[in-house]
């Protein structure tokens, strides 16, 4: 706090403040070492404090507006990049990550609320607390992003499935392989989405040993009464993948209408067979283009890391601060404002979280 | 409203004092380089970025006149046995010249300098909300200073002496300061890294700056006065500040992925790994248009003052002016695209940034008229300041009004990347800007130092000023509307004459500025001292002594309309003005029925 003595003495709405002239009000704060000389009151200050840091806060959402902007714009033009990509996402880990960041802000916030009722040991260890929370979250992230790197999915030109990607030492194509499986490691253990992509399996021989491992996985048939024609027909055709029955009589057969002369067919959304994309049947354009998933991902989640990391250093400084004794019911802003920064950093990550993960 | 109380009448208790500078002042309040270097004090941190902000406009300046040297002539001035590291080099200095001026320059300039001294004693409060936060802006304006220019001069070295390494890691900037993809992310050579971590840095410079000022606005106003009994000069502060904490992020995070583009190829901007370079486009005007008004919104609320005051009279249309500023700032973040118009944009997108680029110009001409109006038949005053506030008015006209033809769709096709866009945006950027920077300077000169400047010599410098600045730029719409590319070091002989011209214009110029700051060094050796209130102003900060003491009001100023001047009358010897103890204690008639109420 500043401590420069001013020539006149007293603050100019000294006297209008304290009514008779020379009389210290107790609780003027006038002496409070934790009021400013260019503020009047605590109040004012405190509320002036608080109304920078949500101004600051504001331009920490605009940052990250335009990453989540980026992400509109790519995802928007490559969905099935997106829808492809994020399988090397894994959604336990980004629940945990958010369960961790959520009970970390109950924790400050409890830490705001000690503060405020001048429990130190309650403060300090909240502040502790959520201090960890941060490290939990750090560490759970340093596991994803090993996972990644080991398997391949670095951002930019490292990255094994970038299509212009030859500088890389070693087998490029023994690379991309392993880091193809790693994406689709939940093909052969689960269904995956209901949703897929409408070419089904791929006719091509390349993924013959996976035709195989979901041939005799959890196929979908639908129970519908109506006789369901096998697998489409996957062509190439013009460097695009299309299916070769479209426009004919067994596409209609394959796909039945939902509203059609002959009434309302409620399997209409039953497909056969595969559920999602493949590698394989992903379009050749789609495929070079899947590395910018992967660099959004670290974009976003680094600059997002960056801020946590940040955010443990003010839980320390807090700390040491309380320690020393430095907050009281009348004077607990740092914390207050360290708090909003915390649930912003949470916030933004409650909104990073379904982007990645849970996209379906 | 509440009632006026008796002004109090001048004592010398630091007052608004007749004559004598006071002996103790902010200026001497401590002595020592750390007194200085680690102040709290707005006015120290105030005058430290005038110096720096000078120092850079120097700079700018100076490769302003160099690029206009080598146009002299359609072959290479600079080096002519190799032309291609003459153009080379060429490519150097405008990059510099904009990136300095706008990033180093324009953008702190009035806010850091005179918003920095001027916002709290308008508020009549002691100081801005967060001191220590000014200061730490001020040193992370002074490291992304020195970052950005060393890059950018390492390279303008390295071209010279054909040694790139020459300052390692400064590997200048060739791009243009607007950096377009993808010759910034992949083709370009230089640092470009480097330079987008200055211009990060200094982002943060502004966004600090603009929290202290939106914080200090809400919360440090004194008691009477409400929103719109603020002077104008802070209606603009605020929406400066506004756009600054709004849109500097989004440079920030610009910035941030253009360097993880170059270093990691993420593939964002660059089509070879999958990027969009149209996304950068987007990106980087969606902060550098407002930009702009975070330029020029200052400049209009300094010329608010100096039309009010140097006519005697009550401004027109005071909450049309107030709200055309927010106006302004909000608009100005749904323009963007009309940077883009040729950048393959669909045509739906182009016509609706034209339709509201078009809408955008009507709080601007909302401002001039109401100044006009203020400036009939009132009593006017051409000091200095009122001179560039004049000058201001007709340049911001016709740059403004040149923007319209830029916003026009079918028009644009042919001015896109000409002389035409040179010439618009510097009549606003120096005829309008650097206009109100100089008169802002000037006006509240005596405040600042306690001395008064040579009249004769500052009204001389304004003229030359206007002179050179119009033969330098009026010709180059000209030369853009006759098809003269921008950025281009050479060009087909028909156009020398409008460069020749253009260039001695720049000279001109250059004289013009070189006699205002001898006219202000000069001041501070030898100037006057100046009395509390040369101008007969009633916003606060004249109601203490000039320079103001170190907590800037021993006895807290009434609140009032900011403009009434009434309570002040000529001092009897001469020397500015001192409140008058006959003047009526109810505020006076505005005289023009704009309706403002007390």
């Amino acid at each position: 706090m500043s401590t420069t003595t001013t020539a006149a003495g007293h603050g100019p709405n000294y006297d209008a403040a304290h009514g008779d002239k020379g009389h210290i009000d107790a609780n003027s704060g006038h002496h409070d070492p934790n009021l400013a000389h260019h503020f009047d009151t605590p109040e004012q200050q405190f509320s002036t404090s608080k109304l920078g840091m949500w101004t600051f806060l504001a331009t920490e959402v605009l940052m990250f507006g335009g990453l989540f902007c980026a992400y509109a714009v790519y995802r928007y033009n490559h969905p099935e990049v997106f829808l492809w990509s994020h399988h090397a996402l894994d959604a336990k880990w980004g629940m945990i990550n958010t369960i961790v960041l959520l009970a970390s802000s109950f924790t400050m916030a409890w830490g705001v609320r000690a503060a405020q009722l001048n429990k130190q040991g309650l403060l300090k260890l909240m502040l502790i607390l959520t201090f960890l929370g941060g490290v939990l979250f750090m560490v759970i992230k340093t596991v994803e992003y090993k996972s990644k790197w080991q398997h391949y999915l670095f951002p930019g030109y490292l990255n094994s499935l970038n299509a212009s990607n030859t500088e890389v030492p070693g087998d490029a194509a023994k690379r991309r392989a392993d880091t193809i499986a790693y994406v689709e490691k939940y093909k052969k253990a689960g269904d995956g989405d209901a949703h897929g992509s409408s070419l089904g399996h791929s006719a091509n021989p390349e993924s013959a040993e996976h035709s195989n491992a979901t041939a005799g996985g959890n196929v979908h048939q639908p129970e519908a009464s109506q006789p369901v024609k096998t697998a489409p027909n996957v062509v190439e055709f013009n460097n695009l993948y299309v299916d070769g029955n479209a426009g004919t009589a067994d596409f209609a057969a394959i796909h039945p209408p939902a509203f059609s002369a002959a009434g309302i067919n409620l399997d209409a959304d039953k497909r056969p067979a595969h559920k999602w994309t493949t590698y394989t049947e992903l379009q050749p354009a789609d495929r070079a283009q899947l590395n910018t998933f992967f660099s959004i991902y670290f974009m976003m989640t680094g600059l997002h890391g960056v801020h946590v990391v940040v955010g443990m250093g003010i839980m320390v400084w807090l700390y040491l601060r309380a320690a020393r004794g430095d907050f009281s019911s009348g004077y607990f802003t740092p914390v207050d404002l360290g708090g909003l920064y915390w649930h912003l950093v949470d916030l933004i990550w409650i909104f990073l979280f379904p982007l990645l993960y849970l996209i379906h | 409203m509440s009632s006026i109380a008796t002004p109090v009448p001048s004592h010398g208790q630091g007052g608004s004092s007749a004559g004598v500078s006071p002996e103790h002042h902010y200026l001497n309040h401590s002595r020592g380089i750390l007194s200085w270097l680690l102040t709290l004090d707005h006015k120290r941190i105030g005058l430290m970025y005038m110096v720096t902000v000078l120092a850079a406009f120097f700079l700018g300046g100076l490769f302003a006149v160099l690029l206009r040297t080598e146009l002299l002539g359609p072959g290479a001035m600079f080096v002519p046995s190799d032309p291609v590291k003459t153009w080379r080099l060429y490519n150097h200095f405008f990059t510099l010249h904009g990136a300095v001026m706008v990033f180093m320059f324009i953008i702190p300039a009035i806010p850091a300098i005179l918003g920095n001294f001027i916002l709290p004693l308008m508020l009549g409060a002691k100081d801005v909300a967060f001191p220590r936060l000014n200061l730490l802006s001020f040193y992370i304006y002074v490291l992304g200073s020195l970052f950005l220019f060393y890059v950018l001069i390492g390279g303008i070295l390295g071209v010279i002496t054909g040694n790139e390494n020459i300052l390692p890691g400064g590997f200048g900037l060739d791009t243009g300061w607007t950096f377009y993809t993808p010759y910034s992310s992949s083709s370009s050579k230089s640092g470009v890294v480097p330079a987008t971590i200055g211009v990060f840095i200094l982002g943060f410079s502004s966004i600090l700056t603009g929290l202290n000022f939106i914080a200090s606005i809400h919360m440090l106003r004194p008691k009477g006065m409400n929103w719109f009994r603020m002077p104008l000069f802070l209606w603009a502060l605020y929406s400066t500040s506004l756009i600054q904490i709004l849109a500097t992020p989004v440079l920030a995070i610009t910035v941030l992925l253009l360097a993880a583009e170059h270093i990691l190829n993420i593939g964002i901007f660059d089509p070879k790994y999958g990027g969009d370079p149209v996304l950068f486009q987007h990106f980087f005007w969606f902060y550098s248009h407002p930009a702009v008004y975070i330029m020029i919104l200052p400049g209009l609320g300094v010329v608010s003052e100096l039309v009010t005051t140097f006519s005697r009279r009550h401004v027109f249309g005071y909450q049309f002016i107030a709200v055309s500023s927010v106006a302004i700032a909000l608009l100005g973040f749904l323009v963007w695209g009309h940077h883009m118009f040729t950048s393959g944009q669909s045509p739906l997108a182009n016509s609706i940034f034209s339709l509201i680029t078009f809408s955008v110009a009507i709080p601007s001409a909302v401002k001039v008229f109401n100044w006009l109006a203020t400036l009939k038949g009132g009593s006017i005053h051409l000091n200095t300041p009122m001179l560039y506030a004049l000058g201001f008015i007709g340049l911001f006209t016709i740059g403004g009004l040149t923007g319209i033809p830029l916003a026009t769709l079918p028009v644009d096709i042919h001015f896109h990347d000409t002389y035409f866009v040179v010439a618009h945006f510097h009549y606003v950027m120096v005829g309008s800007m650097l206009f109100s920077f100089l008169g802002g300077m000037y006006y509240w000169w005596p405040k600042m130092f306690g001395k008064m400047y040579n009249e004769f010599w500052g009204r001389l410098g304004a003229v030359i000023i206007y002179a050179g600045f119009n033969i330098t730029f009026f010709t180059q719409f000209i030369a853009g509307g006759q098809g003269m590319p921008r950025r281009y070091a050479t060009y087909p002989e028909y156009f020398q004459k409008y460069h020749v011209i253009s260039t001695l214009g720049a000279y001109v110029l250059t004289i013009g500025l070189f006699i205002v700051l001898f006219n202000w060094l000069h001041s501070l050796l030898r100037g006057k001292p100046a009395p509390g209130n040369p101008w007969g102003s009633h916003t606060l900060e004249w109601h203490t002594a000039s320079p103001p003491p170190h907590d800037n009001f021993p006895v807290q100023p009434v609140v009032g309309d900011p403009y009434d001047m009434h309570y002040w009358k000529k001092a009897p010897d001469g020397n500015g003005y001192i409140l008058d103890p006959d003047a009526s204690e109810q505020p006076h008639g505005h005289g023009q029925g704009t309706g403002v109420k007390h």
